[in-house]
């Protein structure tokens, strides 16, 4: 946060003591703040999986209790995905749409500091579960009735949070659609827009579409506990099962709510470090379009050992391979963009280019658990930790990572130390992959998730798995430093920083004042999307 | 400008209203599709006047097989008198199951059935059940009910044959549910 008071140039009034965070209306401070909050979660977090991999290092009991390990699983995967990658994603949004698509602000300046703020109540209320009688949620991130039900007297904390969370991200995507809807420069028509614009928008879409979902399947949830209904309680006519219809129609657009930020920042990285404008990008913005659209029609790939009739398996097996021809399609313009042009290897693109790799591995492994009658070896093993892990660490905060790279010299005005960044790059990519890899191997010869015990047979490799694990971890502390040092200084970054980087965002000065764009810039094909 | 950002965040919140009342229109449409479909081995119910000889098969047996489970939340024992049975397609057959309370309070349980295949649950209906209704136990009680059933003569020719399972459940929240409850949950599992 130094950086406002170091740069405080010009006249650029701003606000100042706490109250400027508290009560900002400003894009730039409110995606600052995200990306902080997004930065301690993904440490909060981390600390847990560290307790999950320090108790896996070796067979047998060690450290935590089962109770607690179940707890670090469930509350891991929730903080990391509520609490890091969600909020990174809409930090990014907010501090580069504005700027992208040439408007002074977000639409809805209040509404955006009201979704940040819920964020920290929301979490705290999901974190005081773990002093209270009962414990913190352990029955899964997935909360499936009716073990969620037994968790003590954090269940209502848990439904509450979630509530709290889709509240917060409902408000934000309305802001981005209201934002790049009816504030855009004149001559920024949509097929002009940056592709991270795109790829926002129909996030955007998918939260408004998904979240609710949630919401009322946990609402359920909290009424069959407290109210007496029986929507997943089979004595009242209920069924379990229904409830893991509801989540995974959530849960399946959920992981592009993910993933298309990430996707849309490799998109501005790639064709910058190729010095070459983006391959396809008409494709582009439909094969994002077709995956959102796709992606609330293959939910119950994620339930294929509950007892679906035969057609229902076969109609949600061929549904998800069909997912692959969009994402084909990207990770395909991505390449074809790097085809012949004049590529560089800063950070940003190192870790683009390691996403390319890493994610299309995930992407695989996804498709191998998309066919049915394989998904039943596969189903609730260590493979299935592997696949997802795969997306979304080396695939989704690799892309937010690269995204932070690339743009932290227009945030600070001064260039990130590039060698340190290259030393986060290379040692969080080997590790994760001795951290991540081996899981296949793992889940293939049976090893069964969410577990804190395991056969001997399985102990060499989780061995290794966890010490791939906390090197991972360490790696990141590498991020946090090269963070601090740009922020407080470094070598002077120019207006547009990258050599090949072209829109508006690059026009800007860096750092870019308080306000930007009071007046619309005229945009033309010259000064648009890369 | 302002004006039409508050425009289209209205529009975008009532979506997410409508995406809210859509979680819970899935529960209709989940019961609905299980009902048409036989998914999850729901059975079908019909009153015995429904019930015509002339559907009767006379040159083919289905053996029906019983299962039964309580759930452990529920302290029952519960039986089937007869591990199997042999019936004729369209004709009305009983069969007998025992129930044990075996704490010392006076408990309410009730019955879910299913049918396994699920293509057969389709073609199985019952007159009568004793899973229509909550059973009430005093301590210690012991009960014998029966369900009477007709196993439809349209059964596809290679199911020979089919399983009936009952679990029983605690009845939770007695007070709060009360009868309306439970006669939905009928309609849904009869």
């Amino acid at each position: 946060m130094s950086e406002a008071v170091l740069h405080d140039d010009h006249h650029d009034h701003k606000p100042t003591g706490i109250g400027r965070w508290l009560f900002s209306t400003n894009h730039k401070d409110i995606g600052t703040m995200y990306l902080v909050f997004a930065l301690i979660m993904f440490f909060v977090g981390g600390a847990m999986s560290m307790v999950i991999r320090a108790e896996l290092f070796q067979p047998g009991m060690q450290y935590v209790d089962p109770q607690f390990y179940n707890s670090m699983v469930t509350v891991h995967a929730l903080v990391m995905i509520f609490g890091a990658l969600m909020p990174a994603g809409v930090g990014l949004a907010n501090w580069m749409i504005p700027m992208m698509i040439g408007a002074p602000d977000m639409a809805l300046p209040r509404m955006n500091n009201m979704s940040f703020w819920i964020l920290p109540f929301a979490f705290t209320l999901l974190l005081s579960t773990f002093f209270m009688q009962g414990g913190a949620p352990a029955g899964g991130w997935t909360m499936y009735p009716p073990l969620v039900l037994q968790l003590g007297d954090g269940l209502p904390y848990l439904v509450f949070a979630v509530h709290f969370l889709g509240v917060s991200s409902i408000m934000g995507a309305i802001n981005i659609i209201a934002t790049v809807f009816n504030m855009r420069a004149p001559g920024m028509t949509f097929m002009r827009l940056p592709l991270f614009v795109w790829a926002w928008i129909i996030t955007a879409f998918l939260l408004i579409a998904a979240m609710p979902v949630l919401a009322g399947g946990v609402t359920m949830l909290l009424t069959d506990k407290f109210f007496g209904t029986a929507f997943f309680d089979a004595a009242g006519g209920g069924d379990p099962v229904m409830f893991q219809h509801i989540f995974w129609f959530f849960g399946h657009p959920e992981v592009y709510i993910l993933v298309l930020p990430a996707f849309g920042v490799i998109s501005q990285i790639i064709p910058t470090f190729a010095r070459k404008p983006l391959f396809g990008y008409t494709s582009m913005v439909y094969a994002t379009a077709s995956i959102a659209f796709l992606s609330f029609f293959v939910w119950a790939h994620h339930m294929f050992t509950v007892g679906m009739p035969l057609t229902g398996e076969l109609f949600f097996m061929y549904a998800t391979m069909s997912i692959a021809v969009p994402t084909g399609v990207k990770i395909f313009n991505w390449m074809a963009t790097m085809w012949k042009g004049s590529m560089t290897f800063e950070t940003p693109m190192l870790f683009a280019i390691g996403v390319l790799f890493m994610f299309s591995l995930g992407g695989f492994s996804g498709l191998m658990m998309g066919i049915t009658p394989v998904d039943f070896q596969y189903h609730d093993t260590y493979f299935i930790v592997a696949h997802f892990h795969y997306v979304i660490v080396p695939g989704i905060i690799f892309g937010l990572m690269g995204g932070i790279y690339f743009w932290l010299p227009k945030w600070t005005g001064n260039m990130y130390d590039e060698k340190l960044g290259k030393l986060h790059f290379w040692s969080s990519t080997i590790s994760v992959n001795i951290l991540f890899f081996p899981m296949h191997f793992i889940g293939l010869a049976g090893m069964p998730r969410r577990i804190p015990d395991y056969s001997v047979q399985f102990a060499d490799w989780n061995a290794i798995i966890s010490l791939g694990g906390f090197a991972f971890g360490l790696s990141q502390l590498i991020l946090v430093w090269v963070v601090i040092k740009c922020v407080r200084g470094g070598e002077k970054a120019t207006d547009q920083v990258w050599e090949g980087a072209h829109g508006l965002e690059w026009t800007l000065p860096s750092p870019p004042p308080f306000h930007t764009f009071t007046t619309p810039p005229e945009v033309t094909d010259a000064t648009a999307h890369s | 400008m302002k004006n039409n950002a508050t425009k289209t965040a209205k529009k975008l919140g009532l979506v997410a209203v409508a995406m809210f009342g859509f979680g819970y229109l899935m529960v209709p449409i989940y019961n609905v599709l299980c009902d048409i479909t036989g998914i999850n081995g729901k059975t079908g119910q019909i009153a015995q006047s429904q019930v015509s000889v002339d559907d009767v098969d006379p040159n083919r047996l289905v053996t029906v097989e019983f299962d039964t489970n309580v759930n452990p939340a529920l302290p029952w024992e519960f039986k089937a008198a007869q591990f199997k049975q042999d019936v004729r397609p369209g004709e009305i057959a009983e069969a007998k199951f025992v129930v044990e309370n075996k704490s010392n309070k006076s408990v309410v349980g009730q019955a879910i059935p299913s049918v396994a295949p699920e293509q057969a649950s389709l073609f199985f209906n019952k007159t009568e059940c004793f899973c229509f209704i909550n059973q009430v136990l005093a301590p210690g009680e012991k009960k014998e009910m029966i369900v009477r059933f007709v196993v439809d003569s349209d059964l596809p020719e290679k199911i020979s044959t089919m399983t009936l399972s009952y679990t029983f459940f605690k009845v939770l929240n007695e007070d709060v549910a009360g009868n309306a409850q439970h006669e939905t949950a009928n309609q849904n599992n009869g």
